[in-house]
Protein backbone atom coordinates (compact mmCIF):
# COMPACT_ATOMS: atom_id res chain seq x y z
CA UNK A 1 0.00 0.00 0.00
CA UNK A 2 2.13 2.58 -1.06
CA UNK A 3 1.43 6.20 -2.29
CA UNK A 4 2.86 7.04 -5.88
CA UNK A 5 4.30 10.74 -5.51
CA UNK A 6 6.04 10.82 -9.38
CA UNK A 7 4.58 14.25 -10.08
CA UNK A 8 6.11 17.27 -8.32
CA UNK A 9 4.60 18.68 -5.08
CA UNK A 10 4.81 21.46 -3.47
CA UNK A 11 6.34 21.62 0.06
CA UNK A 12 4.53 22.27 3.47
CA UNK A 13 0.67 21.85 4.19
CA UNK A 14 -0.30 22.11 0.70
CA UNK A 15 2.30 19.20 -0.25
CA UNK A 16 0.42 17.39 2.26
CA UNK A 17 -2.85 17.23 0.82
CA UNK A 18 -1.73 17.36 -2.73
CA UNK A 19 -0.42 13.59 -1.65
CA UNK A 20 -3.54 13.42 0.46
CA UNK A 21 -5.41 13.79 -3.11
CA UNK A 22 -3.52 10.87 -4.34
CA UNK A 23 -4.09 8.51 -1.48
CA UNK A 24 -4.27 5.23 -2.60
CA UNK A 25 -8.23 4.05 -2.29
CA UNK A 26 -6.80 0.83 -0.23
CA UNK A 27 -6.33 3.61 2.48
CA UNK A 28 -9.98 4.52 2.28
CA UNK A 29 -11.23 1.01 2.33
CA UNK A 30 -9.35 0.18 5.37
CA UNK A 31 -10.58 3.39 7.14
CA UNK A 32 -14.61 2.59 6.24
CA UNK A 33 -14.80 -0.98 7.16
CA UNK A 34 -13.16 0.20 10.59
CA UNK A 35 -15.38 2.90 11.07
CA UNK A 36 -17.62 -0.09 10.79
CA UNK A 37 -15.75 -2.88 12.77
CA UNK A 38 -15.44 -0.57 16.01
CA UNK A 39 -18.68 0.48 16.69
CA UNK A 40 -19.82 -2.70 16.26
CA UNK A 41 -17.24 -4.36 18.66
CA UNK A 42 -17.94 -1.62 21.21
CA UNK A 43 -21.57 -1.76 20.59
CA UNK A 44 -21.94 2.37 20.31
CA UNK A 45 -25.56 2.97 20.72
CA UNK A 46 -27.22 6.57 20.87
CA UNK A 47 -30.82 7.39 21.32
CA UNK A 48 -33.25 8.10 19.00
CA UNK A 49 -35.50 10.70 19.07
CA UNK A 50 -38.97 9.58 16.33
CA UNK A 51 -39.27 11.47 13.44
CA UNK A 52 -43.10 12.30 12.18
CA UNK A 53 -42.90 9.09 9.81
CA UNK A 54 -42.29 6.93 12.19
CA UNK A 55 -44.87 8.14 14.73
CA UNK A 56 -47.29 7.99 11.89
CA UNK A 57 -46.41 4.31 11.07
CA UNK A 58 -46.92 3.40 14.72
CA UNK A 59 -49.88 5.99 15.06
CA UNK A 60 -51.47 3.64 12.21
CA UNK A 61 -51.07 0.01 13.49
CA UNK A 62 -51.70 1.32 17.10
CA UNK A 63 -55.22 2.85 16.08
CA UNK A 64 -56.23 -0.07 14.74
CA UNK A 65 -58.56 -2.27 17.44
CA UNK A 66 -57.01 -5.10 18.78
CA UNK A 67 -57.29 -8.36 16.73
CA UNK A 68 -57.72 -6.57 13.43
CA UNK A 69 -56.21 -8.57 10.39
CA UNK A 70 -53.20 -7.24 8.31
CA UNK A 71 -51.58 -8.19 5.72
CA UNK A 72 -47.66 -8.28 5.31
CA UNK A 73 -45.97 -8.38 2.37
CA UNK A 74 -42.24 -9.16 2.63
CA UNK A 75 -40.75 -7.56 -1.04
CA UNK A 76 -37.28 -7.51 0.06
CA UNK A 77 -34.44 -10.12 -0.07
CA UNK A 78 -31.14 -11.15 1.63
CA UNK A 79 -29.19 -8.23 -0.42
CA UNK A 80 -31.63 -5.93 1.89
CA UNK A 81 -32.06 -7.48 5.12
CA UNK A 82 -29.46 -5.79 7.25
CA UNK A 83 -31.43 -2.47 6.18
CA UNK A 84 -35.41 -3.74 6.15
CA UNK A 85 -34.88 -6.94 8.65
CA UNK A 86 -35.31 -4.75 11.77
CA UNK A 87 -38.17 -2.92 10.78
CA UNK A 88 -39.85 -5.83 9.61
CA UNK A 89 -39.13 -7.18 13.50
CA UNK A 90 -40.50 -4.55 14.85
CA UNK A 91 -43.50 -4.38 12.78
CA UNK A 92 -44.31 -7.71 13.33
CA UNK A 93 -44.40 -7.87 17.37
CA UNK A 94 -45.85 -4.18 17.11
CA UNK A 95 -48.86 -6.39 15.16
CA UNK A 96 -49.04 -8.94 17.30
CA UNK A 97 -48.69 -6.78 20.85
CA UNK A 98 -51.38 -5.92 19.45
CA UNK A 99 -53.40 -9.37 18.64
CA UNK A 100 -53.70 -8.98 15.37
CA UNK A 101 -54.24 -11.20 12.67
CA UNK A 102 -51.42 -11.51 10.43
CA UNK A 103 -51.09 -12.59 6.87
CA UNK A 104 -48.19 -13.03 5.47
CA UNK A 105 -46.71 -12.61 1.69
CA UNK A 106 -44.18 -11.93 -0.56
CA UNK A 107 -43.72 -10.22 -3.78
CA UNK A 108 -40.04 -11.22 -4.65
CA UNK A 109 -38.79 -14.69 -4.35
CA UNK A 110 -37.14 -14.86 -1.36
CA UNK A 111 -39.31 -12.61 0.61
CA UNK A 112 -41.05 -15.69 2.03
CA UNK A 113 -37.25 -16.92 4.01
CA UNK A 114 -37.34 -13.00 4.73
CA UNK A 115 -41.11 -13.40 6.48
CA UNK A 116 -39.90 -16.73 7.90
CA UNK A 117 -37.16 -15.57 9.86
CA UNK A 118 -39.29 -12.51 11.39
CA UNK A 119 -41.84 -15.26 12.30
CA UNK A 120 -39.53 -17.43 14.19
CA UNK A 121 -37.34 -15.10 15.72
CA UNK A 122 -40.06 -12.75 16.48
CA UNK A 123 -43.57 -13.45 16.49
CA UNK A 124 -43.18 -17.33 17.64
CA UNK A 125 -40.37 -16.23 19.77
CA UNK A 126 -42.43 -13.42 21.53
CA UNK A 127 -46.17 -14.45 21.27
CA UNK A 128 -46.27 -18.31 20.21
CA UNK A 129 -48.36 -18.76 23.16
CA UNK A 130 -51.27 -16.58 21.95
CA UNK A 131 -50.62 -17.17 18.16
CA UNK A 132 -51.75 -20.31 16.05
CA UNK A 133 -51.04 -21.00 12.89
CA UNK A 134 -54.03 -20.80 10.56
CA UNK A 135 -56.39 -19.09 12.87
CA UNK A 136 -53.66 -16.51 14.31
CA UNK A 137 -51.11 -16.13 11.66
CA UNK A 138 -50.90 -17.58 8.08
CA UNK A 139 -48.10 -18.00 6.00
CA UNK A 140 -48.89 -17.04 1.94
CA UNK A 141 -45.70 -17.06 0.64
CA UNK A 142 -44.27 -16.02 -2.73
CA UNK A 143 -46.51 -15.82 -6.00
CA UNK A 144 -45.29 -14.72 -9.38
CA UNK A 145 -46.51 -11.92 -11.23
CA UNK A 146 -45.15 -8.66 -9.57
CA UNK A 147 -47.69 -6.05 -9.54
CA UNK A 148 -50.36 -8.18 -11.41
CA UNK A 149 -50.32 -10.27 -8.26
CA UNK A 150 -51.26 -7.29 -6.36
CA UNK A 151 -54.24 -6.86 -9.10
CA UNK A 152 -55.68 -10.37 -8.49
CA UNK A 153 -55.77 -9.74 -4.87
CA UNK A 154 -58.10 -6.42 -5.51
CA UNK A 155 -60.56 -8.91 -6.76
CA UNK A 156 -59.50 -12.26 -5.57
CA UNK A 157 -57.27 -13.46 -3.07
CA UNK A 158 -58.13 -17.29 -3.75
CA UNK A 159 -57.33 -16.79 -7.05
CA UNK A 160 -54.16 -15.55 -6.11
CA UNK A 161 -53.41 -18.10 -3.35
CA UNK A 162 -55.33 -21.36 -3.64
CA UNK A 163 -52.71 -22.60 -0.89
CA UNK A 164 -50.60 -21.52 1.62
CA UNK A 165 -46.89 -21.33 1.39
CA UNK A 166 -46.48 -25.68 2.77
CA UNK A 167 -49.36 -26.15 -0.21
CA UNK A 168 -52.48 -26.82 2.43
CA UNK A 169 -55.45 -25.33 0.93
CA UNK A 170 -56.40 -21.52 1.96
CA UNK A 171 -60.09 -23.03 2.33
CA UNK A 172 -59.33 -24.84 5.22
CA UNK A 173 -56.87 -21.79 7.01
CA UNK A 174 -59.73 -19.65 9.42
CA UNK A 175 -57.60 -16.77 9.06
CA UNK A 176 -58.52 -16.74 5.27
CA UNK A 177 -61.45 -18.92 4.43
CA UNK A 178 -63.64 -15.97 4.48
CA UNK A 179 -60.87 -13.43 2.62
CA UNK A 180 -62.37 -12.03 -0.46
CA UNK A 181 -60.17 -9.14 -1.82
CA UNK A 182 -58.12 -6.37 -0.15
CA UNK A 183 -61.07 -4.44 1.34
CA UNK A 184 -61.00 -7.54 4.00
CA UNK A 185 -57.55 -6.27 5.74
CA UNK A 186 -57.66 -3.33 8.13
CA UNK A 187 -53.42 -2.42 7.11
CA UNK A 188 -51.01 -3.54 4.62
CA UNK A 189 -48.00 -2.98 5.19
CA UNK A 190 -45.16 -3.47 3.15
CA UNK A 191 -41.47 -4.02 3.69
CA UNK A 192 -39.80 -3.02 0.57
CA UNK A 193 -36.78 -2.74 -1.39
CA UNK A 194 -37.73 -2.08 -4.88
CA UNK A 195 -39.68 -3.22 -7.58
CA UNK A 196 -42.14 -4.39 -6.93
CA UNK A 197 -42.74 -2.98 -3.38
CA UNK A 198 -44.51 -0.14 -2.17
CA UNK A 199 -45.07 1.93 -5.43
CA UNK A 200 -47.21 -0.97 -6.59
CA UNK A 201 -49.32 -1.17 -3.69
CA UNK A 202 -50.22 2.44 -3.97
CA UNK A 203 -50.86 2.69 -7.25
CA UNK A 204 -52.39 -0.90 -7.43
CA UNK A 205 -53.71 -1.87 -4.25
CA UNK A 206 -54.22 1.41 -2.35
CA UNK A 207 -58.02 2.08 -3.89
CA UNK A 208 -59.34 -1.28 -3.76
CA UNK A 209 -58.62 -1.16 0.34
CA UNK A 210 -61.51 0.26 3.07
CA UNK A 211 -61.12 3.89 3.32
CA UNK A 212 -60.58 3.74 7.05
CA UNK A 213 -58.12 1.18 6.32
CA UNK A 214 -54.57 1.82 6.19
CA UNK A 215 -51.55 0.88 4.15
CA UNK A 216 -47.82 2.05 4.92
CA UNK A 217 -44.12 1.06 3.58
CA UNK A 218 -40.74 0.33 5.17
CA UNK A 219 -38.14 1.14 2.50
CA UNK A 220 -34.44 1.41 1.68
CA UNK A 221 -32.99 5.03 1.52
CA UNK A 222 -32.22 4.69 -1.80
CA UNK A 223 -36.12 3.71 -2.61
CA UNK A 224 -37.60 6.16 -0.38
CA UNK A 225 -37.63 8.94 -2.93
CA UNK A 226 -39.56 6.91 -4.76
CA UNK A 227 -42.48 6.99 -1.85
CA UNK A 228 -42.25 10.36 -0.38
CA UNK A 229 -44.86 11.76 -3.20
CA UNK A 230 -47.47 9.31 -1.53
CA UNK A 231 -46.78 9.91 2.14
CA UNK A 232 -48.92 11.04 4.00
CA UNK A 233 -52.44 10.82 1.22
CA UNK A 234 -51.68 7.41 0.02
CA UNK A 235 -49.15 5.58 2.45
CA UNK A 236 -50.19 6.67 5.97
CA UNK A 237 -46.76 5.63 7.46
CA UNK A 238 -42.81 5.40 5.88
CA UNK A 239 -39.91 3.66 7.35
CA UNK A 240 -36.83 4.99 6.13
CA UNK A 241 -34.23 2.82 5.89
CA UNK A 242 -32.25 1.82 9.43
CA UNK A 243 -33.07 5.37 11.22
CA UNK A 244 -36.57 5.03 10.37
CA UNK A 245 -36.30 1.19 11.66
CA UNK A 246 -34.61 2.91 14.86
CA UNK A 247 -37.31 5.14 15.37
CA UNK A 248 -39.76 2.69 15.02
CA UNK A 249 -38.21 0.07 17.18
CA UNK A 250 -38.09 2.79 20.30
CA UNK A 251 -41.27 3.73 19.58
CA UNK A 252 -42.40 0.07 19.62
CA UNK A 253 -40.03 -1.46 22.40
CA UNK A 254 -41.59 1.55 24.29
CA UNK A 255 -44.88 0.85 24.54
CA UNK A 256 -44.04 -3.07 24.51
CA UNK A 257 -41.06 -4.11 25.93
CA UNK A 258 -39.79 -7.55 25.86
CA UNK A 259 -37.58 -9.84 29.09
CA UNK A 260 -35.65 -11.94 26.69
CA UNK A 261 -33.11 -11.67 23.68
CA UNK A 262 -34.48 -8.01 23.85
CA UNK A 263 -31.36 -7.28 21.16
CA UNK A 264 -33.91 -8.80 18.42
CA UNK A 265 -35.90 -5.95 18.31
CA UNK A 266 -32.90 -3.36 18.65
CA UNK A 267 -31.49 -4.08 15.61
CA UNK A 268 -31.70 -0.88 14.15
CA UNK A 269 -30.86 1.21 16.95
CA UNK A 270 -27.34 -1.24 17.25
CA UNK A 271 -26.53 -0.24 13.19
CA UNK A 272 -27.27 3.33 14.08
CA UNK A 273 -23.55 3.52 15.78
CA UNK A 274 -21.77 1.99 13.01
CA UNK A 275 -23.92 4.38 10.74
CA UNK A 276 -23.06 7.46 12.28
CA UNK A 277 -19.22 7.00 12.24
CA UNK A 278 -19.55 5.98 8.93
CA UNK A 279 -21.69 9.14 7.92
CA UNK A 280 -18.97 11.02 9.66
CA UNK A 281 -16.23 9.66 7.39
CA UNK A 282 -17.93 10.02 4.43
CA UNK A 283 -18.21 13.74 4.98
CA UNK A 284 -14.64 13.95 6.29
CA UNK A 285 -13.33 12.77 2.75
CA UNK A 286 -15.46 14.71 1.19
CA UNK A 287 -14.02 17.81 3.04
CA UNK A 288 -10.63 16.19 2.64
CA UNK A 289 -11.10 15.27 -1.26
CA UNK A 290 -12.21 18.90 -1.80
CA UNK A 291 -9.17 20.77 -0.01
CA UNK A 292 -6.54 18.27 -1.87
CA UNK A 293 -9.08 19.58 -5.10
CA UNK A 294 -8.14 23.24 -4.44
CA UNK A 295 -4.53 22.31 -3.42
CA UNK A 296 -3.83 20.73 -6.64
CA UNK A 297 -4.55 23.36 -8.92
CA UNK A 298 -2.28 24.67 -10.83
CA UNK A 299 0.19 21.23 -10.18
CA UNK A 300 0.21 18.03 -12.15
CA UNK A 301 -0.60 15.07 -11.45
CA UNK A 302 -3.85 14.65 -9.20
CA UNK A 303 -6.33 12.08 -7.62
CA UNK A 304 -6.14 8.54 -8.60
CA UNK B 1 -48.33 -10.96 -41.88
CA UNK B 2 -47.38 -13.53 -39.44
CA UNK B 3 -44.49 -12.01 -38.54
CA UNK B 4 -46.30 -8.19 -38.15
CA UNK B 5 -49.92 -8.59 -37.90
CA UNK B 6 -50.89 -11.26 -35.65
CA UNK B 7 -48.49 -10.36 -33.13
CA UNK B 8 -50.05 -5.97 -33.51
CA UNK B 9 -53.74 -7.77 -33.39
CA UNK B 10 -52.44 -9.87 -29.91
CA UNK B 11 -50.81 -6.83 -28.27
CA UNK B 12 -53.88 -4.37 -29.32
CA UNK B 13 -56.44 -6.94 -28.52
CA UNK B 14 -54.98 -7.79 -24.71
CA UNK B 15 -54.08 -3.72 -24.22
CA UNK B 16 -57.67 -2.71 -24.95
CA UNK B 17 -59.35 -5.18 -23.16
CA UNK B 18 -56.95 -5.14 -20.01
CA UNK B 19 -58.46 -1.12 -20.40
CA UNK B 20 -62.03 -1.92 -20.46
CA UNK B 21 -61.51 -4.33 -17.71
CA UNK B 22 -60.32 -1.93 -15.65
CA UNK B 23 -63.56 0.24 -15.58
CA UNK B 24 -66.16 -2.81 -16.08
CA UNK B 25 -67.24 -4.68 -13.17
CA UNK B 26 -68.42 -7.63 -15.29
CA UNK B 27 -64.83 -7.99 -17.20
CA UNK B 28 -63.47 -7.37 -13.88
CA UNK B 29 -62.50 -11.39 -13.46
CA UNK B 30 -60.28 -11.13 -17.09
CA UNK B 31 -57.39 -9.42 -14.86
CA UNK B 32 -57.28 -12.95 -12.51
CA UNK B 33 -56.78 -14.58 -16.28
CA UNK B 34 -54.30 -12.35 -17.74
CA UNK B 35 -52.51 -13.22 -14.76
CA UNK B 36 -52.52 -17.10 -15.56
CA UNK B 37 -51.37 -16.08 -18.86
CA UNK B 38 -48.63 -13.90 -16.99
CA UNK B 39 -47.32 -16.71 -15.21
CA UNK B 40 -47.27 -19.18 -18.00
CA UNK B 41 -45.30 -16.40 -20.42
CA UNK B 42 -43.00 -15.73 -17.35
CA UNK B 43 -42.22 -19.54 -16.79
CA UNK B 44 -41.34 -19.80 -20.83
CA UNK B 45 -39.04 -16.82 -19.91
CA UNK B 46 -37.17 -18.81 -17.20
CA UNK B 47 -36.98 -21.94 -19.70
CA UNK B 48 -35.57 -19.11 -22.54
CA UNK B 49 -33.49 -17.53 -19.78
CA UNK B 50 -31.47 -20.48 -18.58
CA UNK B 51 -31.05 -21.40 -22.16
CA UNK B 52 -29.58 -17.94 -22.58
CA UNK B 53 -27.51 -18.57 -19.43
CA UNK B 54 -25.68 -21.93 -20.89
CA UNK B 55 -24.87 -21.07 -23.99
CA UNK B 56 -23.15 -17.61 -22.82
CA UNK B 57 -21.34 -19.55 -20.62
CA UNK B 58 -20.69 -22.58 -22.64
CA UNK B 59 -19.09 -20.48 -25.70
CA UNK B 60 -16.92 -18.20 -22.75
CA UNK B 61 -15.79 -21.87 -21.61
CA UNK B 62 -15.40 -23.21 -25.01
CA UNK B 63 -13.24 -20.58 -26.60
CA UNK B 64 -11.50 -19.94 -23.49
CA UNK B 65 -11.55 -16.08 -23.32
CA UNK B 66 -10.70 -14.38 -20.21
CA UNK B 67 -12.82 -14.86 -17.03
CA UNK B 68 -13.96 -18.42 -18.41
CA UNK B 69 -13.29 -19.69 -14.91
CA UNK B 70 -16.03 -17.53 -13.61
CA UNK B 71 -18.30 -18.79 -16.44
CA UNK B 72 -17.61 -22.46 -15.18
CA UNK B 73 -18.90 -21.45 -11.21
CA UNK B 74 -21.80 -19.81 -12.61
CA UNK B 75 -22.55 -23.31 -14.63
CA UNK B 76 -21.81 -25.39 -11.49
CA UNK B 77 -23.93 -23.11 -9.14
CA UNK B 78 -26.70 -22.95 -11.95
CA UNK B 79 -26.71 -26.67 -12.17
CA UNK B 80 -26.61 -27.92 -8.29
CA UNK B 81 -29.29 -25.44 -7.18
CA UNK B 82 -31.54 -26.67 -10.59
CA UNK B 83 -31.13 -29.94 -9.19
CA UNK B 84 -31.44 -29.63 -5.63
CA UNK B 85 -34.89 -27.50 -5.82
CA UNK B 86 -36.04 -29.47 -8.66
CA UNK B 87 -36.04 -32.70 -7.14
CA UNK B 88 -36.13 -31.44 -3.45
CA UNK B 89 -33.31 -33.30 -2.96
CA UNK B 90 -32.68 -34.37 0.95
CA UNK B 91 -36.91 -32.91 1.76
CA UNK B 92 -37.80 -32.95 4.78
CA UNK B 93 -40.84 -35.37 4.77
CA UNK B 94 -44.31 -33.84 4.48
CA UNK B 95 -46.29 -34.89 8.07
CA UNK B 96 -49.30 -35.70 6.30
CA UNK B 97 -47.74 -37.63 3.65
CA UNK B 98 -44.39 -39.42 4.44
CA UNK B 99 -44.22 -41.85 1.64
CA UNK B 100 -44.11 -38.66 -1.17
CA UNK B 101 -41.02 -37.27 -1.52
CA UNK B 102 -42.34 -34.10 -3.64
CA UNK B 103 -44.47 -32.79 -1.03
CA UNK B 104 -41.72 -32.84 1.26
CA UNK B 105 -40.23 -29.33 2.54
CA UNK B 106 -37.02 -28.19 0.55
CA UNK B 107 -37.00 -24.49 1.37
CA UNK B 108 -36.67 -24.87 5.13
CA UNK B 109 -32.94 -24.94 7.23
CA UNK B 110 -32.62 -28.80 7.26
CA UNK B 111 -32.39 -29.45 3.67
CA UNK B 112 -30.05 -29.15 1.56
CA UNK B 113 -31.75 -26.53 -0.72
CA UNK B 114 -32.01 -24.37 2.70
CA UNK B 115 -28.16 -24.78 2.94
CA UNK B 116 -27.62 -23.26 -0.51
CA UNK B 117 -30.04 -20.19 0.48
CA UNK B 118 -28.61 -19.69 4.03
CA UNK B 119 -24.55 -20.69 3.67
CA UNK B 120 -24.35 -19.15 0.14
CA UNK B 121 -26.77 -16.71 -1.40
CA UNK B 122 -27.78 -14.95 2.04
CA UNK B 123 -24.03 -14.37 2.90
CA UNK B 124 -22.94 -13.55 -1.35
CA UNK B 125 -25.67 -11.20 -1.62
CA UNK B 126 -25.11 -9.58 1.93
CA UNK B 127 -21.61 -8.93 0.84
CA UNK B 128 -22.43 -7.73 -2.49
CA UNK B 129 -24.30 -4.71 -0.68
CA UNK B 130 -22.38 -4.16 2.26
CA UNK B 131 -19.40 -3.98 -0.62
CA UNK B 132 -21.24 -0.78 -1.37
CA UNK B 133 -20.15 1.47 1.51
CA UNK B 134 -16.81 0.94 0.46
CA UNK B 135 -17.00 2.30 -3.11
CA UNK B 136 -18.96 4.80 -1.79
CA UNK B 137 -16.51 6.31 0.19
CA UNK B 138 -14.27 6.19 -2.23
CA UNK B 139 -16.05 7.96 -5.10
CA UNK B 140 -16.61 10.61 -2.21
CA UNK B 141 -13.21 11.33 -1.26
CA UNK B 142 -12.25 11.57 -5.44
CA UNK B 143 -15.32 12.28 -7.04
CA UNK B 144 -17.62 14.80 -5.17
CA UNK B 145 -15.88 17.89 -5.93
CA UNK B 146 -17.13 21.66 -5.19
CA UNK B 147 -16.78 22.88 -9.00
CA UNK B 148 -19.66 24.94 -9.22
CA UNK B 149 -23.01 25.93 -8.13
CA UNK B 150 -24.91 22.66 -8.95
CA UNK B 151 -21.93 20.71 -7.00
CA UNK B 152 -22.13 22.87 -4.01
CA UNK B 153 -25.89 22.68 -3.53
CA UNK B 154 -25.49 18.82 -4.21
CA UNK B 155 -22.80 18.71 -1.42
CA UNK B 156 -24.68 20.74 1.00
CA UNK B 157 -27.70 18.82 0.95
CA UNK B 158 -25.62 15.56 1.07
CA UNK B 159 -24.08 16.66 4.56
CA UNK B 160 -27.37 17.91 5.99
CA UNK B 161 -28.98 14.59 5.14
CA UNK B 162 -26.02 12.69 6.14
CA UNK B 163 -25.82 14.58 9.69
CA UNK B 164 -29.47 14.44 9.84
CA UNK B 165 -29.45 10.54 9.42
CA UNK B 166 -27.81 10.20 12.70
CA UNK B 167 -27.50 11.00 16.30
CA UNK B 168 -25.25 13.91 15.36
CA UNK B 169 -27.82 15.90 14.20
CA UNK B 170 -29.69 15.84 17.33
CA UNK B 171 -26.41 16.39 19.09
CA UNK B 172 -25.26 19.23 16.96
CA UNK B 173 -28.88 21.04 16.74
CA UNK B 174 -31.21 19.50 18.73
CA UNK B 175 -30.56 21.87 21.54
CA UNK B 176 -32.91 24.95 19.32
CA UNK B 177 -36.17 24.99 20.60
CA UNK B 178 -38.85 23.45 17.72
CA UNK B 179 -41.03 26.60 18.54
CA UNK B 180 -38.21 29.25 18.30
CA UNK B 181 -37.54 31.46 15.10
CA UNK B 182 -34.17 29.99 14.64
CA UNK B 183 -35.80 25.67 14.55
CA UNK B 184 -35.29 25.91 10.77
CA UNK B 185 -31.61 25.82 11.58
CA UNK B 186 -32.70 22.34 13.46
CA UNK B 187 -30.77 19.37 10.78
CA UNK B 188 -34.25 17.38 11.30
CA UNK B 189 -36.31 20.39 10.20
CA UNK B 190 -34.02 21.40 7.39
CA UNK B 191 -33.74 17.51 6.42
CA UNK B 192 -37.80 17.50 6.21
CA UNK B 193 -37.92 20.19 4.45
CA UNK B 194 -35.38 18.89 1.56
CA UNK B 195 -37.65 15.43 1.80
CA UNK B 196 -40.71 16.91 1.93
CA UNK B 197 -40.69 20.28 -0.34
CA UNK B 198 -37.54 19.83 -2.78
CA UNK B 199 -37.52 16.09 -3.29
CA UNK B 200 -41.57 15.47 -3.51
CA UNK B 201 -41.77 18.37 -5.85
CA UNK B 202 -39.04 16.89 -8.05
CA UNK B 203 -40.19 13.82 -7.58
CA UNK B 204 -43.76 14.10 -8.53
CA UNK B 205 -42.89 16.15 -11.64
CA UNK B 206 -40.42 12.98 -12.30
CA UNK B 207 -43.75 10.68 -11.68
CA UNK B 208 -46.02 12.59 -13.84
CA UNK B 209 -43.80 12.71 -16.63
CA UNK B 210 -42.88 8.61 -16.44
CA UNK B 211 -46.80 8.48 -16.23
CA UNK B 212 -47.78 10.26 -19.23
CA UNK B 213 -44.71 8.91 -21.29
CA UNK B 214 -46.27 5.51 -20.34
CA UNK B 215 -49.37 6.18 -21.36
CA UNK B 216 -48.65 7.47 -24.83
CA UNK B 217 -46.29 4.73 -25.73
CA UNK B 218 -48.54 2.60 -24.49
CA UNK B 219 -51.62 3.94 -26.93
CA UNK B 220 -48.95 3.83 -29.93
CA UNK B 221 -48.72 0.37 -29.33
CA UNK B 222 -52.00 -0.76 -28.89
CA UNK B 223 -53.01 1.54 -32.16
CA UNK B 224 -50.40 0.18 -34.17
CA UNK B 225 -48.07 3.39 -34.42
CA UNK B 226 -45.67 2.08 -32.56
CA UNK B 227 -44.28 -0.75 -34.58
CA UNK B 228 -40.42 -1.18 -33.32
CA UNK B 229 -40.82 -3.96 -31.29
CA UNK B 230 -41.56 -6.21 -34.23
CA UNK B 231 -39.02 -8.00 -36.17
CA UNK B 232 -38.14 -6.39 -39.56
CA UNK B 233 -38.27 -8.97 -41.22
Amino acid sequence: MTTKNTEQTPDGMRGFFVRLGRLDRRWIFLAMGLSIAVPILLKLRFPEVPGPMARATFDSIESLPDGSRVLLSFDFDPASKAELQPMANALVHHCASKGHKIVFMALWPLGKQMADQAIKEVLLEYHGDKYEYGTDYVQLGFKAGNEGVIKVLTTNVAEAYPTDASGAAASGLPLIADVRDLGSFDLVSTVSAGYPGAKEWVQYGRESMKPEARLTSGSTGVQASQLFPYYPAQLNGLLVAVKGAAEYETLVTEKYPVDRNSERLEQGRIRMGPQLVAHLLMIALIVLGNIAMIASRGTQGGAR
Amino acid sequence: MLRRTIPMLILASAGLLLIVAKFSPFTVSWQETVLGWFNILAAVAFVLGAGNLLAVNLEQISSRRPGWAYAAITLFAFAVTLVVGMFKVGAVPNGMHPDIHLAGAHDVPQAPFGWIYDYMLVPLTSTMFAMLAFYVASAAFRAFRAKNIEAILLLGTAFIILLSQTAAGMFLTGWIPEDSVFSFLRLDVMKRGITEHVQTAGMRAITIGIALGVAATSLRLIFGIDKSYLSKT
